[in-house]
């Protein structure tokens, strides 16, 4: 892979990231409703002083300057101000993104290794008894919707067994061993209830993906030069079958990430899905937008780091 | 075995050879070739029943959604109430036939929207290509890597109050959440439009069509479209079960619709915190939104199967 072609992917990334920005500032300006409307009720404030203050904070500026006042300070780093924790945005939020990129990330990687397998066996033995087992399966996983499987999984282990913790604590008193159990008990249900949807869409795009290679005429001469099943699967299918699977994952990392906000809301997790809910139960502008951008960043950066895996798993790609 | 000579005499002769063929039409073949797909057939049935319950129900179960007991609080499935009640002792038989049908009703209109600004964008971007495609397809890729969970509850959230003043409570959430869930879906559809169109419009007919002087117009709207709708049609039967999921997750967070409209979301929402002492409560509406969503699926997979001419079913 060439330099030039990871030069290119990256500065396409610009142009992506300033669209969604566009698009997030759009929406808001748009919005009804007014962040001085309370200042007009106020008779302690008088009309001059509010007018001053407007011109004073750009607020009367035409859209595309305020649009860049907003763009260079968020650039900058500025992402404004909680109104209810009181505390910078950015700070707040960086407080959390870990958590939610490790459950996430957990997630998907379990559901890569659960999925390919189970992806290539079914497409090796097309509409067999393990197939269709498959299949259906993978249909229910991802018609299940995030939220009520993860309220079925907490009806079964935390209410009726009383295995696992159904809230997920923070602060984890416990140190050593027991510390590594609390976390891994606590973090099982949301791992599974995030994993399900994803590994359940992935079997079926490694199965179609593995059955329009299987048929290709590079792996009958790999068949008829004696080489075994598994080997003919394991080093001639499978590595060309998951190139167009690398796309469809990031394709589907915008529904991933809705899902974790689900799966955060149920399990109370501190990620930055929970924040953005509370953010917007609580009317805290500043953070929705900032949380918002953070998810819009994440999306074009696994787009951006699967145009690269493209590129490195099929070297054709980064000559176009 | 047509054409194989028979291994005696006395084998049956290949009677079916001598009737003329009757002529089978687009529809019929689909159909046919769609009843081949067990699931999606038992699918479409019990989609047929939900929809009839939902549908007829109130005129059956006459149970007022929001008649408030006390005393027959959060009592598990009886004869008086086959579904249990809630919290504030309303039935939840009566909520869920309610609240289904706004659910459904979401779920379609968002469909429709999203299917309406995919084809037209699609359609446009396939016809003109050159700039305007690239330009609209720089679009759809944007819209495609927005996060749409985290930008739908921005929209509500910014425009819920809004509205409401503008249509009323139930109105304004209504057109909000199918606008917002539409807008944010029409991507797959417009290309899967413009892909069709890119090989369509080369073809012999369209060809014959514009010789004859069809207008531009004329061309696609009665050559192109038709022969373009089988995949618009799959992905709008997933596009159903995805703005379903959508609906009932703004509701499940709280944020959809508001507490006196019992949509399949809403009443998850208010039943999770019961979740140990009334289980029933949750698991009704649970498995309403999941048989729904699991049966469109199939049935939109069943329609892949039957609109797939190179398919041999």
């Amino acid at each position: 892979m060439s330099r030039a072609y990871l030069l290119r992917r990256v500065l396409l990334a610009i142009p992506a990231l300033l669209g969604i920005s566009v698009v997030l500032f759009t929406v808001l300006a748009m919005a009804p409703g007014d962040p001085f409307e309370e200042l007009t009720l106020n008779p302690n404030v008088p009309p001059e002083v509010r007018i001053a203050l407007r011109a004073s904070l750009g607020l009367d500026d035409p859209v595309y300057l305020r649009y860049f006042y907003w763009l260079s300070s968020m650039l900058r780093g500025d992402w404004g101000f909680s109104f209810v924790s009181r505390i910078n945005v950015d700070q707040l939020i960086l407080q959390r993104v870990p958590i939610t990129v490790a459950i996430i990330g957990i997630s998907q990687v379990l559901a890569i290794l659960v999925a390919v397998p189970v992806g290539v066996l079914a497409a090796s033995r097309p509409y067999s008894l393990f197939d269709q087992i498959a299949n259906t399966l993978a249909f229910i996983g991802f018609s299940m919707p995030t939220f009520f499987f993860g309220l079925l999984l907490i009806l079964l282990f935390s209410i009726q067994l009383d295995w696992l913790p159904m809230v997920y604590q923070t602060t984890v008193r416990e140190t050593g061993w027991a510390w590594w159990e609390v976390q891994i008990k606590q973090s099982i249900m949301p791992i599974m209830v995030l994993g399900l949807f994803q590994g359940a869409s992935l079997v079926r795009y490694v199965r179609s993906s593995v059955l329009d290679v299987i048929k290709l005429d590079y792996v009958v001469t790999a068949r008829s030069k004696g080489i075994g099943q598994r080997r003919v699967l394991v080093r001639h299918v499978v590595r060309n079958a998951l190139i167009p699977v690398v796309t469809l994952v990031a394709l589907q990392m915008p529904v991933v990430f809705g899902g974790a906000i689900i799966t955060e809301q149920i399990f109370r997790i501190p990620g930055i899905g929970s924040l953005l809910i509370i953010a917007i139960l609580g009317n805290d502008t500043p953070v929705v937008m900032g949380v918002t951008f953070v998810f819009a960043c994440l999306v074009v950066l696994f787009n951006l780091i699967a145009d690269i895996l493209y590129g490195w798993l099929d070297p054709r790609i980064a000559f176009r | 075995m047509a054409g194989s000579t028979p291994a005696s005499l006395s084998a049956d002769a290949p009677v079916a050879a001598t009737h003329p063929a009757k002529p089978v039409t687009p529809a019929a073949e689909a159909w046919r070739r769609f009843r081949k797909h067990k699931l999606a057939v038992v699918s479409l049935f019990i989609l047929a029943a939900i929809i009839f319950a939902v549908g007829v129900g109130p005129m059956l179960w006459r149970v007022p959604i929001n008649e408030i007991d006390f005393s027959a609080k959060l009592l598990g499935p009886s004869a008086s109430h086959p579904f249990g009640t809630d919290d504030l002792g309303q039935d939840v038989l009566a909520r869920l036939i309610y609240g289904g049908r706004i659910s459904l009703a979401v779920g379609l209109a968002a469909m429709f929207v999203a299917v309406f600004v995919g084809v037209v964008i699609g359609a446009v971007a396939g016809m003109a290509s050159g700039r305007v495609d690239a330009a609209l397809m720089w679009l759809t890729d944007l819209f495609l890597s927005l996060p749409q969970l985290p930008l739908l509850l921005m929209v509500i959230y910014l425009f819920r109050d809004g509205l409401k003043n503008l249509l009323g409570p139930e109105g304004g959430v209504f057109v909000l959440i199918v606008i917002v869930i539409g807008g944010l879906r029409w991507m797959p559809v417009a290309r899967l439009v413009r892909a069709q169109f890119l090989s369509l419009r080369e073809k012999e007919f369209v060809e014959a069509a514009r010789a004859l002087g069809a207008s531009r117009l004329r061309l696609v709207v009665m050559h192109i479209l038709p022969n373009a709708m089988g995949p618009v049609i799959v992905a709008g039967t997933i596009d159903v079960a995805a703005a379903i999921i959508a609906e009932s997750t703004l509701s499940f967070l709280g944020l959809g619709f508001p507490p006196d409209i019992p949509t399949w979301g809403r009443v998850l929402f208010d039943a999770k915190d019961y979740l140990d002492i009334a289980p029933h409560w949750a698991m009704f509406p649970g498995l309403a939104i999941f048989f729904t969503v699991l049966s469109i699926n199939f049935i939109g997979d069943g329609l892949r199967d039957a609109f797939d001419p190179r398919r041999v079913v």
